[in-house]
């Protein structure tokens, strides 16, 4: 059996005082993919800024434990050197900053010739010379969002609904390209409309629902159901 | 405009003597050397410059070796050490030695700025210590930016220089300037006045970083008047620690069509005091200016940053903009932003802004493995990045280039 990279033990978090996080426990193996369902407000976004290390989202109890380590308390940057890599839903704009400046600052020891070839296949190529996000559509920002990640090479992939906001040529792009990247890689996706599954091999869902842990299994079943039945089918499944 | 006599520009300026300044600290002139211009030399090579004097002026873009620059003046200290153009119908010379020669300068000098604006002024026109003159023929175009430098080595001086800028009908002149001292210590003042002369076409880039140390008083001086269908970019690059710095440069858009771009890039460190600003006077159909800043405080400093766009006549427009990033609790970022309409079809707009650097920002850089510091210096230069509308590519890449090296050396 391979072992996990993550374990998320009775995690309890909360922000700005109001506790969105409530005893959540899961785990990823290493080089297995798992997506995260729920609805709006469910706390999906809490849970992956949490593991990033985002100051605000305040650890009341509970553990993370990256690669065997418990990591509660180290820094963002930190948590990407280990390995955590995110893709933002809303990144923010970088003023000046170009992208191409930031993709040869923030690499893993991949070549310039390889980040400009990531770059022409993301269709991003004349991106480069842009700064970060600034004047970006939302489907231009995933890309570049999966640009910086397929450079960095994380080890975890976090990423917050890629397929939002995207239109179907391009998810079809994105999904590709995240599938290349996450062979052999570990990975956590949020999607809400579930139409980059067409594209990834997801082999397990989790749902979230207010907080908790709802139920986990098949992600296409899941998907089904919440399709068919909505959300609550999920709180149905928990009790049984 | 109204012609005045030399006699009468040298006897206004004898009476602004003790005139303050609107703006900026006060500063004793009794405690600096009034010293006398030395006799200009003008032919020097600068590659016979001591070493740190060369590393000095590299800094403020001035390459000592004159490889990809259109002509080159030095000025150290009272003397002027080299002017010289490289390519014909380009006149680099002291402005001494351009008043020898044309007599007509005397009654153009002193029209862009007045003598007797204050008491800096008024010392600079009557104690002149040389500046440059330089001057684009009628058509002629400047492949490669023209370099000055104004150097101070001598303790305690306070340089004055006057300079003048001309580009004749239908000329484009690029000139990169650099004014620095011999080493970040040296304690002196200097006075610039600087007055500019778009004629008809014409365009005039200017470039100008300042590289001074922290006992040093700056007090420039500029005027610009731009004629029909003229374009003047003013680009000024400040990185350094200095004493005190107060310029509130002036743009006359005289002629229909003009255009005006007056760029400022400040970083204030240690206890710098700036108090810097730009005007341009909208006075003919079809004029158009925008003023752009970005400023840092850092540390104790303070900047001012003033910008006044004024709308005389209909069918104008002019933008003004101000960024700030506060990076220290104990410095300070005031932003005065003017527009003055005095015609009904005008449009003026601001944009100002103060704050720190937005935590969303480091935060992201963070999660791609940068830390907190990297991620600052990042996105700090990314603030300074300001892109400059109408510069060509070369001189876009040379302006990066100083902004790089003097962000390196200056941090």
């Amino acid at each position: 059996m391979a072992s996990n990279i993550l374990e998320v033990r009775n995690l309890s978090v909360q922000v700005e005082g109001r506790k969105i996080l409530k005893n959540v426990s899961f785990e990823i193996a290493e080089g297995e993919t798992v997506c995260l369902f729920g609805p709006n407000g469910a706390g999906k976004s809490t849970l992956l800024y949490t593991l990033i290390g985002y100051p605000g989202y305040q650890i009341v109890s509970g553990e993370i434990i990256f690669k065997g380590k418990v990591i509660n308390d180290l820094p963002v940057n930190e948590r990407a050197n280990m390995g955590f890599g995110i893709a933002f839903q809303h990144p923010p704009k970088l003023i000046g900053v170009k992208l191409k400046d930031l993709l040869n600052l923030a690499k893993n020891g991949t070549s310039e010739e390889e980040i400009e070839e990531l770059a022409k296949r993301l269709k991003m190529t004349e991106f480069l010379d842009r700064d970060v996000n600034f004047g970006f559509s939302g489907g231009e920002m995933k890309r570049a969002e999966i640009l910086q990640l397929a450079s960095l090479k994380p080890d975890l992939l976090l990423l917050d609904e890629p397929d939002s906001g995207v239109d179907v040529e391009n998810v079809e792009l994105l999904g590709k390209e995240i599938q290349k990247l996450l062979e052999g890689r570990s990975g956590l996706i949020i999607t809400h409309i579930g139409y980059i599954l067409n594209f990834i091999k997801a082999d397990r869902a989790i749902v979230l629902y207010d907080g908790k842990i709802a139920c986990q299994g098949d992600p296409f079943k899941i998907l089904k159901d919440i399709k068919d039945k909505g959300y609550k089918a999920c709180l149905e499944c928990s009790k049984c | 405009m109204l012609k005045i006599s030399w006699e009468e520009k040298m006897e206004r300026a004898r009476k602004a003597l003790e005139k303050l300044p609107a703006y900026g600290p006060d500063v004793d002139l009794d405690k600096f050397l009034l010293e006398q211009a030395e006799e200009e030399d003008g032919a020097s090579s600068l590659e016979v410059l001591p070493e740190n004097t060369k590393k000095r002026a590299l800094h403020a873009g001035i390459i000592t070796s004159e490889k990809g620059r259109s002509g080159t003046f030095f000025q150290k200290d009272t003397k002027v050490l080299c002017a010289r153009p490289k390519q014909e119908g380009i006149e680099i010379m002291s402005t001494t030695a351009a008043l020898r020669k044309y007599e007509w300068l005397k009654d153009l000098m002193w029209t862009a700025v007045q003598p007797d604006a204050d008491k800096y002024t008024a010392v600079a026109a009557l104690h002149r210590t040389h500046g440059y003159f330089i001057r684009a023929l009628p058509g002629v175009k400047t492949i490669y930016p023209v370099q000055a430098c104004l150097y101070i080595s001598r303790k305690n001086l306070v340089q004055r220089v006057h300079n003048i800028i001309i580009a004749e009908p239908g000329s484009e002149l690029h000139i990169i300037t650099g004014c620095t001292t011999e080493d970040e210590f040296t304690a002196a003042m200097h006075i610039g006045i600087s007055e500019f002369f778009v004629k008809e076409g014409a365009k005039i880039t200017f470039t100008m970083v300042h590289s001074w140390g922290k006992e040093v008083h700056v007090r420039p001086r500029t005027g610009v008047i731009v004629e029909k269908d003229g374009t003047y970019i003013n680009n000024y690059i400040c990185l350094r620690e200095v004493q005190t710095l107060q310029m509130y440069p002036s743009v006359f858009l005289v002629g229909e069509n003009s255009r005006a771009s007056l760029n400022s890039i400040i970083y204030g460190h240690g206890n710098s005091k700036f108090d810097v600003g730009g005007r341009a006077v909208l006075k003919a159909e079809g004029s158009r200016a925008e003023i752009i800043s970005r400023v840092i405080s850092d540390d104790n400093s303070e900047i001012i940053a003033r910008g006044n766009l004024t709308a005389e006549v209909d069918n104008v427009k002019g933008h003004l903009e101000c960024k700030g990033l506060m990076l220290s609790k104990t410095s300070r970022t005031l932003a005065v932003p003017e527009l003055d309409a005095k015609a009904a079809d005008v449009e003026l707009s601001h944009e100002a802004a103060v704050g720190k650097i937005a935590e969303e920002q480091i935060l992201y850089l963070m999660s791609r493995g940068l830390s907190k510091d990297e991620a600052t210096s990042l996105l700090v230069r990314g603030f300074l990045n300001l892109k400059i509308e109408g510069l060509p590519e070369e001189l876009e890449k040379e302006t990066q280039r100083l902004m790089e090296l003097e962000y390196e050396t200056g941090m």
